[in-house]
């Protein structure tokens, strides 16, 4: 009788019921100044970027400080206000029994994930788009090269970094212990980004190992995206562009398919008991 | 304490056309058809690995909740009340058996019955850093068909809390704002596991209250409780659970008859003559202490003091208790490892 005409998985519902957990974990964030101040501290890291981007990345300089301020401060976003922030706030979240609560609410796992992301993933993008507005504005920054692939590096980087972060709180037990526990990806992730030095200076196989990372294949696409330039520095037509984002792309999707298939293994609702 | 009733019951307030009015009864009839709105047969869950390792906490439980039935679950702690609920709720699949609610699988059909369910786990929590309104909020706004929040916080008497942090809250009141979540989409079948605990007497009673009112308008409730007393007030029907199974199962009635009533006394010291037998009595003695378990406590009685005035004889210490549900209760608890009979007729009392 009822059940037949209702159809409760359509994408309408979804939505609602993800903004409406996204509305709610916004005004936590909004509260906790700690996090929010994590969220919100992308432009401290511009005078740094400022001045190693240009000689660490050794490309783009004709496409104006923009086209190498952005991959950096994705880099920053993704790691800052996107990962590290999901995973207080997913930790925080499990152990105040409120993921067990939602889940015997209407709202399916995929939508109370989502609900949970997407203040963090917001403010991130937001500040990204400012940063570009700003570049855009103030030095002349020529149009992107190819900006789908600029759109593809920040929303797959993002995808990596809420699966990472799923991840890393599965082995976090308390919010304070995911100051620790985020570091080795923090670290790593940056320290082979190229946004360091540039990878140009690692031996085979550490390059090689580098370039297989998330962070750093989100910052090449998006390099190669707004400049047209491979991570070496030369200009490429468009369709050696593509060419060169293949590897990038290749990369991205193989964390995305490990790292669904690895947090709905791993992923817990519950505190351990 | 008004409570707005549920959807379709608002069909027959509302609608003034008899095709409505038809519709409805068609659905009502359609549901009574139901053997039940919650079957579950031969129910079975495991934790740990399959083999040795694991543990089975459920095995092999039956039972139906029929529409707008209050259906208890009882039962020691580790009895399997929660693990019974959580598959029930579809938020863990059996190991083995089948569970139907409202027809079908609560686990793989999820996104098909859960928005006609209202759950209250045992334990759960919501944002500290959130206020009760905003909480409210929040949950309406996952929901299918929720009732105003406001309406919902009042139902629960927290509706003068709502500009309160959810960390400010009592325990009781947080309770409170767990069961006002769960009856806030106007579910059809409301799961309450353990409601009251935590609850002061007075927001006991109001919660009775509450959920009397959600019964009166058609809501089908399962609960658990460690409250008998909540059990015999509430309950339409109830299973006791022991280990796994199902110990006892019936009306509070029937459930608390499966217990022979006992009646208790001290005879003087130095007394020789034993009791006299009486039909659908046992007697057991120690020192000068007898235990009557009898099936008529009345008949049992009057034989008893009938016998003590003729030979004037005074019986101290003379207690007499009906069959209870805490005596079935007690009984069952005791009855360690033993399996129990589904029956309950069987069962002795441990001394």
């Amino acid at each position: 009788m009822k059940a037949g005409t209702v159809t409760i998985s359509n994408p309408r519902q979804s939505a609602r019921r993800v903004w409406a957990l996204a509305q709610a974990e916004g005004v936590l964030l909004w509260r906790n100044r700690l996090a929010l101040l994590t969220a919100l501290s992308l432009p401290l890291t511009l005078p740094y970027l400022l001045k190693v981007a240009p000689d660490a990345t050794g490309a783009g300089r004709s496409h104006g400080t923009g086209a190498i301020l952005l991959p950096g401060l994705m880099a920053f976003a993704l790691l800052f206000a996107v990962y590290y922030n999901l995973v207080a706030t997913l930790v925080a979240r499990r152990e105040q029994l409120v993921l067990k609560r939602l889940r015997a609410g209407e709202s399916t796992d995929a939508e109370i994930l989502a609900g949970a992301a997407v203040p963090a993933i917001a403010i991130a993008w937001a500040q990204i788009a400012v940063a570009a507005v700003a570049a855009v504005a103030t030095s002349g920054m020529a149009p992107p090269a190819n900006a789908v692939l600029v759109l593809v590096a920040l929303a797959c980087g993002t995808a990596v970094f809420v699966l990472l972060a799923m991840l890393t709180a599965a082995v976090t037990r308390t919010v304070e212990m995911a100051q620790i526990t985020t570091l080795p990806v923090l670290v790593i992730s940056f320290a082979s980004s190229g946004l360091l030095f540039p990878l140009a200076l690692l031996r085979e196989p550490l390059r090689s190992a580098a370039q297989a990372l998330p962070l750093t294949s989100a910052v090449d696409l998006m390099r190669l995206g707004l400049t047209g330039t491979a991570a070496d520095g030369h200009s490429l037509g468009l369709v050696a562009t593509l060419g060169a984002a293949a590897s990038p792309v290749l990369v991205l999707a193989a964390w995305i398919v490990v790292g669904v298939w690895a947090a709905r293994r791993w992923f817990r609702w519950e505190p351990r008991r | 304490m008004r409570l707005s009733c549920a959807g379709r019951v608002d069909v027959i307030e509302t609608g003034d056309s008899r095709q409505e009015r038809g519709r409805w009864f068609a659905a009502m009839l359609a549901g009574m058809d139901d053997t039940g709105v919650i079957t579950v047969g031969d129910l079975w869950r495991r934790y740990g690995r399959a083999g040795s390792g694991g543990f089975d906490a459920v095995r092999g439980v039956t039972f139906s909740v029929r529409r707008g039935e209050l259906f208890a679950l009882l039962g020691t702690n580790g009895a399997g009340k929660t693990s019974t609920m959580e598959v029930l709720e579809g938020l863990a699949p059996p190991a083995r058996g089948t569970v139907r609610v409202l027809g079908r699988d609560p686990y793989r059909e999820r996104a098909r019955v859960r928005h006609r369910m209202g759950i209250m786990l045992q334990e759960g929590g919501f944002p500290a850093d959130l206020t009760v309104a905003e909480t409210g909020r929040m949950w309406a706004g996952t929901l299918a068909a929720p009732r105003p929040v406001a309406e919902a916080l009042d139902l629960v008497g927290l509706g003068h809390r709502a500009r309160v942090a959810v960390r400010s809250l009592s325990g009781g009141e947080r309770r409170r704002l767990d069961l006002a979540m769960a009856i806030l989409g106007r579910p059809e079948v409301l799961f309450l596991d353990e409601p009251t605990t935590g609850l002061d007497p007075e927001s006991r009673h109001r919660a009775w209250l509450l959920i009397r009112e959600l019964l009166g308008s058609g809501t089908t409730v399962v609960l658990t409780t460690h409250y008998l007393e909540e059990a015999a007030e509430l309950a339409d029907r109830l299973a006791i659970m022991h280990q796994g199974r199902i110990a006892r199962l019936g009306t509070p009635a029937q459930v608390a008859a499966s217990q022979p009533a006992r009646v208790s006394f001290e005879l003087p010291e130095g007394w020789r003559e034993p009791v006299p037998e009486m039909t659908g009595t046992r007697a057991s003695v120690t020192g000068r202490r007898v235990l009557l378990q009898s099936d008529d406590l009345q008949q049992t009685l009057t034989a008893l003091l009938g016998w003590a005035s003729s030979r004037e004889l005074a019986l101290s210490a003379l207690d007499a208790r009906p069959a209870s549900l805490e005596e079935a209760f007690l009984a069952v608890a005791a009855s360690g490892g033993a399996p129990a009979d589904v029956n309950g007729n069987t069962q002795d009392v441990a001394a």
